[in-house]
């Protein structure tokens, strides 16, 4: 199937997508940005005078771009996969089905609007945030691309878990077991230089840890590995997702019996 | 070229659940066809085949000569199907969920066939409520207007007028006898088999994942016409009777062949002394053969 026809293919369910989250604004965007500066206000708050990270950068900045990272990828992640499997269990997927929509339209679909959602909240966090203590702009590149390859990594996790998931628990799950403790390990709110020799290891194999840092090192200059390192594991981590959530689309798993 | 051809199906659940077991017709284009058969017979795993809801583990099945897994995506855009199950996306409303679907099968500025279908089903009030605002029968017919949103030339109708009131029933039948006068084939399950008997050409019987049956609808009647004997009693119907009539409650059927036989069991009856009320003589319909087609199943 050539890519034009795949794309023209993935524009109506994409556009759908991106529409239905947009209905829900006021849950699927404002709130997440509030929970973010929360986060900011009090660990800010209680932070900023006793946490040292990096030279010339006060805590509540240092903040900042990992809040914005981590609204981007529980964004992204949530979008895909709770529209899949609120699809599935009230049977409404049966009209993308029967659709002549490819695996590869279904894919581009479901983590294109999950990128715009991350992004979108990602730019709320920011610009609500940034009225607090200015982030620095040291590398526009970095952060558009840990930015977009963060959220497209997650909307494919989203994925994923939304094809796999029968019911909301396993979802729940999902999200609570391995995206959250993820998320909250990947040096959010702390570099990891800051910690114990074995959890400074166990995050150096979390690849959330190299998404948040490569984004951060966008905004600083500085960053606790070398931004190419992190491009390589999140790069190689997105093709590795990737791949599987598209045998999964091809076989029809628990999609088609 | 038939319009559906299903070819030697064979479909194993995983439990080991054998739904389909060598399922084989097929369907001319321009048919009003209807598929037939008890809950649990196949007629839904047939039809998920069809659709690409499910794979056949064994046989081929085929829309206007597009094999349904090889050549899926032409297949399914000859393919228009109305869920059995009320389902619908409640973030949308009615025009946007038409627009949508109509979308996925790549047709765009489709507006002024959507607003025919809008018409022709009485939803033209309703395109911008929300689904989540319809009644049942309101989304019943936004089913049928997504199905047809792409102008499939093969439409099915999986059971479409289960718990429907009769308002909903006639605008339907009124609009897919429509499209079938226009060339569109159709492919009907119903339990309903008074409009089985009154739209479809041919039928296909199903039972336990097979076909036992598959003739025209005048055939099946004619093949198996008998004089049905109806009537009411409150008394058992002596055992000769008893054998080949169908009882439900008060109410008691029994087939006769000739005039001499209803003779018969009418002196049975009085030998017996059974007394009956509200006795009519008629010809046997599409239920009639219906039961005698599956109970001769069962017995063999």
């Amino acid at each position: 199937m050539s890519a034009r026809l795949v794309l023209s293919g993935a524009r109506p369910l994409f556009r759908k997508e991106v529409l239905r989250f947009w209905k829900v604004a006021f849950q699927t965007v404002a709130a997440p940005v509030l929970t973010a500066v929360m986060y900011l206000l009090i660990f800010g708050h209680v932070l900023e005078n006793r946490v040292h990270v990096y030279d010339n950068v006060g805590y509540t900045q240092f903040l900042i771009p990992g809040l914005v990272m981590m609204s981007v990828l529980q964004n992204a992640f949530a979008n895909s996969s709770s529209s899949l499997i609120q699809s599935k269990i009230t049977g409404n997927l049966v009209f993308l089905l029967v659709t002549p929509l490819s695996p590869a339209a279904w894919f581009l679909a479901y983590v294109g609007a999950a990128i715009v959602r991350g992004l979108v909240v990602g730019l709320g966090v920011m610009l609500v945030t940034a009225w607090f203590a200015p982030p620095g702009l040291a590398a526009l590149p970095w952060i558009l691309a840990f930015g977009l390859l963060g959220a497209a990594m997650m909307g494919t996790l989203g994925l994923i878990a939304g094809l796999w998931a029968e019911k909301f628990d396993q979802l729940a799950a999902f999200q609570n077991f391995i995206i959250m403790p993820m998320t909250f390990l990947s040096g959010v709110f702390y570099s990891v230089h800051s910690l114990p020799p074995v959890w400074h290891l166990v995050s150096r194999l979390n690849p959330f840890f190299y998404m948040i840092d490569g984004f951060r090192h966008g905004f600083f200059g500085v960053s606790d590995v070398s931004p190419w390192l992190s491009l390589a594991v999140v790069g190689t981590s997105f093709v590795a997702v990737a791949a599987l959530a598209l045998a999964l689309l091809r076989s029809g798993y628990k999609l088609r019996h | 070229m038939s319009a559906i051809s299903f070819q030697q199906v064979e479909k194993v659940y995983a439990g080991g659940v054998r739904a389909l077991d060598g399922v084989s017709f097929d369907v001319q284009p321009g048919e009003f066809f209807g598929l037939l058969g008890p809950n649990g017979a196949g007629k839904t795993s047939l039809i998920s085949i069809l659709a690409g809801l499910a794979r056949a583990t064994r046989g081929k099945v085929a829309v206007m000569g597009h094999d349904v897994v090889d050549d899926y995506a032409a297949a399914r855009r000859s393919l228009g199907i109305v869920p059995q199950e009320l389902v619908f996306d409640p973030f949308f409303s009615v025009r946007e969920t038409l627009r949508i679907q109509s979308g996925y099968f790549g047709v765009r500025q489709n507006d002024a066939w959507i607003d025919e279908l809008l018409a022709s089903l009485g939803l033209a009030d309703k395109a911008d409520a929300n689904m989540r605002q319809l009644s049942g029968g309101m989304k019943r017919r936004v089913l049928v207007a997504q199905a047809l949103v792409h102008r499939p030339p093969v439409i099915v109708l999986d059971e479409p007028t289960a718990g429907v009131d009769v308002e909903l029933r006639q605008t339907l039948w009124q609009f897919i006898a429509r499209l079938n006068r226009a060339g569109h084939t159709v492919l009907l399950t119903t339990h309903y088999l008074e409009e089985a008997e009154a739209l479809c050409q041919r039928i296909a019987m199903l039972k336990q994942g097979r076909v036992v049956a598959l003739q025209r609808t005048s055939d099946l009647l004619a093949g198996t016409a008998t004089t049905m004997l109806r009537f009411k009693t409150d008394h058992a119907l002596p055992a000769a009777l008893a054998e080949r009539a169908r009882v439900t409650g008060r109410f008691a059927q029994v087939s006769a062949r000739d005039a001499a036989d209803v003779e018969s069991v009418l002196a049975q009856l009085r030998e017996a002394g059974v007394p009956v009320e509200d006795l009519e003589i008629g010809r046997s319909d599409l239920e009639d053969v219906f039961l005698d087609i599956m109970t001769a199943e069962a017995t063999r």
